[in-house]
Formats: C-alpha cells, sequence, structure tokens
C-alpha cells in the first residue's frame, strides 16, 4: 500500500530524509520511530502529496507521487502535528467544510457518523476554540477519516491526549486496522507503538532498522530468561555455563540470566541441571525489554538497516 | 466551484467574526459616504452665514476647479470641488478592505496552523487562491457600491441641481463600477503575495497598504489642480489596472508555493 525506494529529501544543504525504502502492505500499521528532526514529518509530508521529494520513487494506494498527486489527496487520511482548526467555526462546520473539500457524497451524515465516533456530537455546534487539547486532537481524527482514506497517516495522534482519551485512539486505531486500512503512524510514544504497530521503523534521517517489535526485541538483547533463585546465584555460573544452548550468562544477586535462542526448549533442561546442582528456583520467567529499551539502544548503537 | 465556494463561505464565517475586519467592511464604508454628505449639508446651511458663505465663495477654489465649473458660482464650484474629492474616496475604500480581509484569511491560515489539513486536500492552488481573493474582494466591491449610493443619493437629495448635473458624471460610475472592482483585485492579490511571506496579519495589511498611495497620489493631484480626472483618464486607470490585475494574479499563483510555505512558516 506505501512502497518507497530511495524517498529523499533535501532542504538545501539539509539533508532531511536520504534514500528511504520501505514496503508496507494493505492493513498494516507501520510506526514510524526516531527522534525530533529526524525526518518523519517531512517522509509523511513526502507521502501525502504535500511536498515533492528530491529524489527517490513512493507509490501511495497505488498512485505514484510526483505524478498522482491529485489522487494521493484523495486516498489518504493525514493527520498533522498541529492539528490546526478553524478556532471560530463550530466542530460541526470545521468537519463539513472538509468534507466538501474531499467531495464526500453525503457530508452532513459522515460528520454526524465521526462526531459521534468520536464522542463529540453533544459539543458540535460549539466554536472548536473553546475546545480542550483533547477534543482538538479528536476532531483532527474525524477530519482524517471523513473520506474514509484507506492509507491514514498519524503524526503524534495521543501527544495530548489524557490516558483515557489516548486509549479511544488506541481502539479507535485498532478498529480502522481491522477495516483494512493501512496506518502509517508517528510517535514518540513507543508503548503505544510496542501495542499498535505490525511493524516499526527506527528513523533518524536514514533508516536504522524495520521490523516487528517482537524481532527488533530479539534483535538488539536476544531472548533472555530469568531465574530467580534463592541466595547468591554466583554460585550457579559453573553450572550453566557448560551448557551448549546458552548463549550468554549474567549473575546478579539473586537473579540468573541466561541468552537462549530457543527457551521453549531448553527451558526443561536448564531447570533441570540447575535443581540438580541445589539450586531453590522461586520463579522462570522471560525477560521483556520494552520497545523503548530497543529504540534506545538502537539510537545508541547508530545501527543501520 | 463546490470547493471554491466552501473557502469562500469558511473565509466569510470566519474573518467576519474579527471585529477589526468587520468595521473596515461595514463602517469605514458608511464613514466615506456619510462625511461627505454632512459636509454638504453644512456647506449649504453655511451659505446664510455672510462669513462662512465669504469662504465659500473662494476664488481660488473656483480657479483649482477649472472646466468643473463652468457657469456655476464660486460656492457651487467649491461643493462641485468637494464632491469630486469624495469620490475619489471611493477607489481607495475597495483598495483599503481587501487588504484586511485577505491579509487576516492567509495569515491567519499561517497562525492556526490550519493550512496543512487544507492543502492535504484534494484543492488545487487555483481554486484556493481564487477561493481567498472572492472572498476578499466581494465584501469590498459591495460595500463599495452600497457607500457610493449612499452618497449618490444623499448628494443628489442635499446638493443643489446645477452642483449635482456639473459632479455627476460617467466617468465616476466608470470609476466606481469597473476601476474600483479592478483595484480591488488588484489589492488583493498583493495581499495575498505578501501574505505568503510574512507571518503576522499586521505586517501583511501595512505592507499591503502600499497599493493605496498610488491612488492618494491621484487624490491629491485631482485637489490641486496637477490632473483633471476625465472619462480618458479613468479609461486609462482602467485598463492600465487591468493589465496589473493579469500579472498579479499570475505572480500570485507562481509565487503561491506549497512546499515553501509549509516548511518555511513558522
Amino acid at each position: 500500500m506505501i512502497q518507497t525506494e530511495n524517498l529523499t529529501k533535501s532542504f538545501g544543504d539539509h539533508l532531511a530524509v536520504d534514500r528511504l525504502t520501505l514496503d508496507i502492505g494493505e492493513g498494516e500499521v507501520f510506526g514510524f520511530l526516531g527522534p525530533n528532526g529526524a525526518g518523519k514529518t517531512t517522509t509523511i509530508r513526502m507521502l501525502t502529496s504535500l511536498i515533492a521529494p528530491t529524489a527517490g520513487r513512493a507509490r501511495v494506494a497505488g498512485y505514484e507521487v510526483g505524478r498522482d498527486d491529485d489522487q494521493i489527496r484523495r486516498h489518504v487520511g493525514i493527520l498533522t502535528e498541529t492539528p490546526g482548526m478553524y478556532d471560530r467555526l463550530s466542530a460541526r462546520r470545521n468537519l463539513s467544510i472538509f468534507a466538501r473539500l474531499y467531495e464526500v457524497e453525503r457530508v452532513d451524515a459522515q460528520v454526524e457518523k465521526y462526531l459521534k465516533l468520536l464522542g463529540l456530537w453533544e459539543r458540535r455546534d460549539d466554536a472548536v476554540g473553546e475546545f480542550s487539547k483533547g477534543m482538538r486532537q479528536k476532531l483532527a481524527i474525524a477530519r482524517a477519516l471523513l473520506h474514509e482514506p484507506r492509507v491514514l497517516f498519524l503524526d503524534e495522534p495521543t501527544a495530548a491526549l489524557d490516558p483515557e482519551a489516548s486509549r479511544l485512539v488506541h481502539d479507535f486505531v485498532t478498529e480502522l486496522k481491522g477495516q483494512g486500512r493501512t496506518i502509517f503512524l508517528c510517535t514518540h510514544n513507543l508503548d503505544e507503538a510496542d501495542r499498535l504497530c505490525d511493524r516499526v521503523a527506527v528513523f533518524k534521517t536514514h533508516l536504522r532498522v524495520v521490523d516487528t517489535p517482537g524481532k527488533l526485541r530479539r534483535q538488539v538483547y536476544g531472548r533472555q530468561v530469568v531465574f530467580h533463585l534463592c541466595g547468591a546465584a554466583e554460585a550457579f555460573l559453573p553450572v550453566v555455563s557448560g551448557l551448549p544452548f546458552v548463549s550468554a550468562i549474567e549473575a546478579d544477586a539473586g537473579k540468573l540470566i541466561l541468552t537462549l535462542d530457543d527457551p521453549e526448549s531448553h527451558n526443561p533442561d536448564l531447570v533441570r541441571a540447575l535443581v540438580a546442582a541445589g539450586a531453590d528456583i522461586q520463579f522462570v520467567g522471560e525477560l521483556r525489554y520494552s520497545l523503548e529499551d530497543v529504540y534506545l539502544q538502537l539510537m545508541k548503537d547508530g545501527v543501520d538497516a | 466551484m463546490d470547493k471554491i465556494t466552501t473557502i469562500v463561505g469558511k473565509e466569510w464565517s470566519e474573518v467576519f467574526k474579527n471585529k477589526l475586519v468587520l468595521f473596515s467592511v461595514l463602517f469605514l464604508p458608511l464613514i466615506l459616504a456619510v462625511i461627505p454628505l454632512v459636509m454638504l449639508f453644512v456647506f449649504r446651511q453655511a451659505g446664510a452665514d455672510a462669513a462662512l458663505s465669504a469662504e465659500l465663495n473662494d476664488p481660488e477654489i473656483a480657479a483649482l476647479a477649472g472646466e468643473m465649473c463652468v457657469g456655476l458660482s464660486a460656492g457651487d464650484c467649491t461643493l462641485v470641488y468637494t464632491l469630486n474629492l469624495f469620490v475619489l474616496m471611493f477607489m481607495i475604500l475597495p483598495v483599503a478592505i481587501p487588504v484586511t480581509i485577505a491579509a487576516y484569511s492567509i495569515v491567519g491560515e499561517k497562525t492556526t496552523r490550519s493550512l496543512e489539513p487544507l492543502l492535504a486536500t484534494p484543492i488545487t492552488t487555483v481554486e484556493l487562491l481564487t477561493a481567498k481573493i472572492v472572498a476578499a474582494i466581494v465584501p469590498a466591491i459591495l460595500a463599495t457600491w452600497l457607500a457610493f449610493a449612499i452618497f449618490l443619493v444623499g448628494a443628489r437629495l442635499l446638493a443643489p441641481p446645477a452642483v449635482f448635473s456639473a459632479f455627476f458624471a460617467i466617468h465616476w460610475l466608470l470609476a466606481v463600477l469597473v476601476v474600483a472592482p479592478l483595484l480591488t483585485l488588484l489589492a488583493a492579490c498583493v495581499a495575498v503575495i505578501v501574505s505568503s511571506r510574512v507571518s503576522d496579519p499586521r505586517v501583511a495589511e501595512q505592507l499591503s497598504s502600499v497599493v493605496i498611495l498610488p491612488l492618494i497620489l491621484l487624490v491629491v493631484g485631482q485637489a490641486v489642480g496637477l490632473i483633471l480626472i476625465d472619462r480618458q483618464i479613468m479609461v486609462l486607470l482602467a485598463v492600465v489596472v487591468l493589465v496589473l490585475d493579469v500579472g498579479l494574479v499570475y505572480l500570485a499563483v507562481r509565487l503561491f508555493q506549497r512546499e515553501t510555505i509549509l516548511t518555511r512558516w513558522k
């Protein structure tokens, strides 16, 4: 649904996006992660035909960026980083203006549908200037969906929202994914990316890595199993160090942390070996690193795709 | 077309909630229509006052008025001279109003950050600019015509018939019905061009207001007797402004670069 090939954007001497190559499938929620100034918004602007690439190619919803810009604008929805609204106008008026610009057939019905869906129907006739940040964000999401786009670009969709409103947006994104829409999600909220995205890309001017959150975890940290033992874990280092399937060992007070390729197969052998050596095992579990840990590690390492 | 009318409707709904814009569109024309009528009324009343009557019968004004006053008394000539000066204001008015509207409508999109979602819709640059310009010029033209109609009816009622006949000439109709709309378009285009490059509505308004200067020179020229605006001058002015309009519309579209605006507007 979104394909880019060496997509590049420069502003004078400043290289904002460098040879970005991606292939995002239909119905996929794709997380685009990176620090401020990494070029994420520039990428979104290129993919929504708001600005032209300096080099490379991109196809969105089957249309070529630069050649079919009008068609791209008709088939994508965008939630911009700062969701500007017409503050003096009502929520309903704001949406009906955009519905007409997107040539939506049943303007009133569509506006009503999304105002209700995002919990803004009761405030439909209030001036948007009186809305809270969260309500404005919800209205901006409604605006991005009015024309039922197949591809949706969300730039920091929960940046200004409280946990309740964020949950609503997350549920909404999941629902949109269920409808088969492709979602390109730029976010600093890595927990959000972890929960919602099928795949994530770490990007800073050029693509660092792209994969599923789970595979990225494994790529960076491997699969680690932690054994909580009674007493010092160091005493059991000789027991596990000789096992062929253990690739790394770490002992920390009562915890023994082992890196394994396939914990499901090897955990029983490990448990048996430790128990046979006299270990009292309190708890066994897989260490789960957050996507934030992975992201920070990747940024620190400067890994490239 | 639907997109243009949508944006025009949006502009009017938004812009006219701004008190400054509302003032410039509603009150400025009314004031300009009423002031000369009040002056006319005062001058006529002054006819009974010997001292004021002497001032009104100033031969210098009669000399300045020249051909305007053939066959009129010096007092009536002063009235014709005054009406001629004020009618020029109806050419300045359509320049002042769209500058205010266009400056606020375009820079307003910048300040509220609403331009990016707008440009993400399938609206073309020509449609967007047409809508912005139409939204700025239509109220200006209507307000000017309405104010001129009030002025004309008031002048007909308050001025002596000989004065009104001497004042009312076809070139003033040409000025208000043809040149004024062309000037309105010129001012709106300048405001659009300037607004695309600044980030403060007041700066946009002030810079765009430079368009008024040549018109003020015209008023001063007529006031001091340097030129006497007649049909030929008005036709020439219409042609010049029309040519400028064509050039400025082209320039406004060319200079409205979506990418530059999105990436450089802060």
